[in-house]
């Protein structure tokens, strides 16, 4: 590896990292305000223009804000979950090609990794809910780990059906299969199941039962203050834009789509499907939290290991199928 | 009735919610349907018979236009639930009256923090003086006055009588 390699990968790595912060800072502001039109309310608008400084005020709030830690919390477990939460949702953009030549680092084992990351990220919401020293979280953390357990095979199994279709674990290779059809129409059940087990993986409505606020006022973070519930929060909100990228990349054909920009910019025109790709299931996210209350908790459980995964199952078996005798 | 095997997994309903949803959501985005009220922009225009901050009133027409309607007759401290008004009445003087009876309210003070804006004052009052407009920003960071003194909320009868009021 040559000097300039080595700076263009620390650069890349920076790049992409910045934008993450800011953009899941934001990510705050615009599924405050889109679930506000979505019920005829305004939202935050007062703080700065459109209300965009909002964020920054919200982190100055949050930074200055005095540390509560309960007497019987499990002082080092408290303090490592927030980071585990927060590290989880970031090590996965590493793998995740988001044009052609930009990408951190294409492993060929990119989607196993995502995954295990990802069910890494559930670490961070258990042992918070352990190791606060209060009830709330501690059901919270149960809740977590169960429904986590259960959406994840289904999630798993959803994805393995792509793996089918483009033989490889790469999720470089994944995108550049989708060339000539993107994989959701081909995998359109794997897609639905990736997109609700996708939603449950990063607890929002209608799975949000770790923190469901009637129930167990904040859940896992219940006992949290100041930067260590931020951590939490945002991470959420990356996992929001990371299972965003994932269905891109993996169903919705990544940075395909027309050179919009003409023929010398397709770098450019690469990077905007991408990005329109991602905020049309993020929007989708919050258009479903501001339709759908939440399940029960027998009901998300049974959701999960009667619906979902048999649903998964039947994708493998159809797609192995196809594959086996058809082509 | 027992749902059927297609009605168990909710799809159905699921897209119409979807689907009523983003139908808010262009309805509020094209057409401007929204709930809020943008407050210090834009106000709430108070019903009718809103119970607001009261006003003491004068005689606008007829023979006694420009005096007040109080004859500080105090059947209104009496009707008042939670001891808000204060009434010294006194005897008028025939040349220059402040009101067409006898006798008119020299004082006339309401500690408006007591205030629970029953109304039951502007039900007492044979005279029609001391009614309830649509007045409701009555709330203060500091006690300062209309008058600029300590006891901002206490209304004396001149803050009652010559209040501007928006609507």
């Amino acid at each position: 590896m040559s000097v300039i390699e080595v700076v263009w990968m620390v650069a890349k790595i920076l790049i992409v990292f910045a934008v993450l912060l800011l953009a899941m800072a934001y990510l705050t502001l615009v599924e405050r305000r889109f679930v506000a039109w979505f019920q005829w309310r305004v939202g935050p608008n007062r703080v700065g223009p459109l209300g965009l400084i909002q964020p920054i005020a919200d982190g100055v709030k949050l930074l200055f804000k005095q540390e509560l830690i309960p007497a019987k919390a499990d002082k080092f477990v408290y303090f490592l979950a927030p980071a585990i939460t927060l590290i989880a949702a970031f090590a996965i953009i590493s793998v995740i090609p988001i044009t052609e030549h930009f990408y951190i680092a294409d492993v060929n084992v990119a989607i196993l990794l995502v995954l295990a990351i990802s069910s890494l990220g559930t670490y961070g919401i258990i042992l918070a809910g352990w190791s606060s020293g209060s009830k709330y979280p501690l059901v919270s953390g149960l809740r977590a780990c169960a429904q986590m357990i259960s959406y994840e095979l289904a999630l798993g199994f959803a994805v393995i059906g792509v793996v089918l279709m483009a033989g490889t674990f790469s999720l470089h290779e994944i995108v550049l299969g989708q060339e000539r059809i993107w994989y959701f129409i081909p995998q359109i059940l794997g897609f639905v199941v990736f997109l609700i087990a996708g939603v449950a993986e990063t607890n929002r409505a209608p799975f949000d039962m770790p923190e469901c606020e009637n129930e167990l006022v904040a859940g896992y973070h219940t006992e949290y203050s100041a930067m260590k519930f931020a951590m939490f929060y945002l991470g959420e909100y990356v996992a929001i834009i990371n299972v965003g990228m994932l269905a891109t990349v993996l169903f919705l054909g990544g940075w395909h789509g027309p050179a919009i920009f003409g023929a010398g910019l397709v770098g450019l025109a690469n990077l905007f499907w991408f990005l329109l790709k991602t905020c049309a299931v993020i929007f989708f996210f919050i258009w479903l939290r501001a339709t759908l209350p939440r399940f029960r908790y027998d009901q998300l459980m049974r959701f999960g290991w009667m619906v979902l995964l048999p649903l998964a199952l039947l994708n493998i078996i159809i797609t192995a199928g196809i594959k086996a005798f058809i082509q | 009735m027992k749902p059927s095997f297609l009605q168990k997994f909710n799809l159905l309903a699921v897209v119409q919610g979807l689907y009523i949803t983003i139908v808010q959501f262009l309805a509020n985005r094209f057409a401007g349907r929204v709930v809020t009220i943008s407050y210090p922009e834009k106000k709430l225009k108070m019903k009718e018979r809103f119970r607001g901050l009261h006003r003491l009133e004068r005689y606008e027409s007829g023979e006694h236009k420009g005096l007040e309607k109080c004859v500080g007759c105090a059947l209104c401290a009496s009707a008042c639930p939670a001891d808000v008004i204060t009434v010294v009445a006194g005897e008028n003087d025939p040349a220059d009256p402040h009101s067409p009876g006898e006798r008119y309210a020299v004082v006339y003070d309401m500690d408006i923090l007591r205030c629970i804006f029953c109304g039951m004052c502007t039900e007492a009052c044979p005279t029609q003086a001391i009614v309830m407009k649509h007045d409701y920003e009555l709330a203060d960071d500091e006690r300062g006055g209309p008058q600029g003194g300590v006891n901002k909320f206490i209304y004396h009868k001149e803050d009652l009588l010559g209040r501007e009021f928006y609507w």
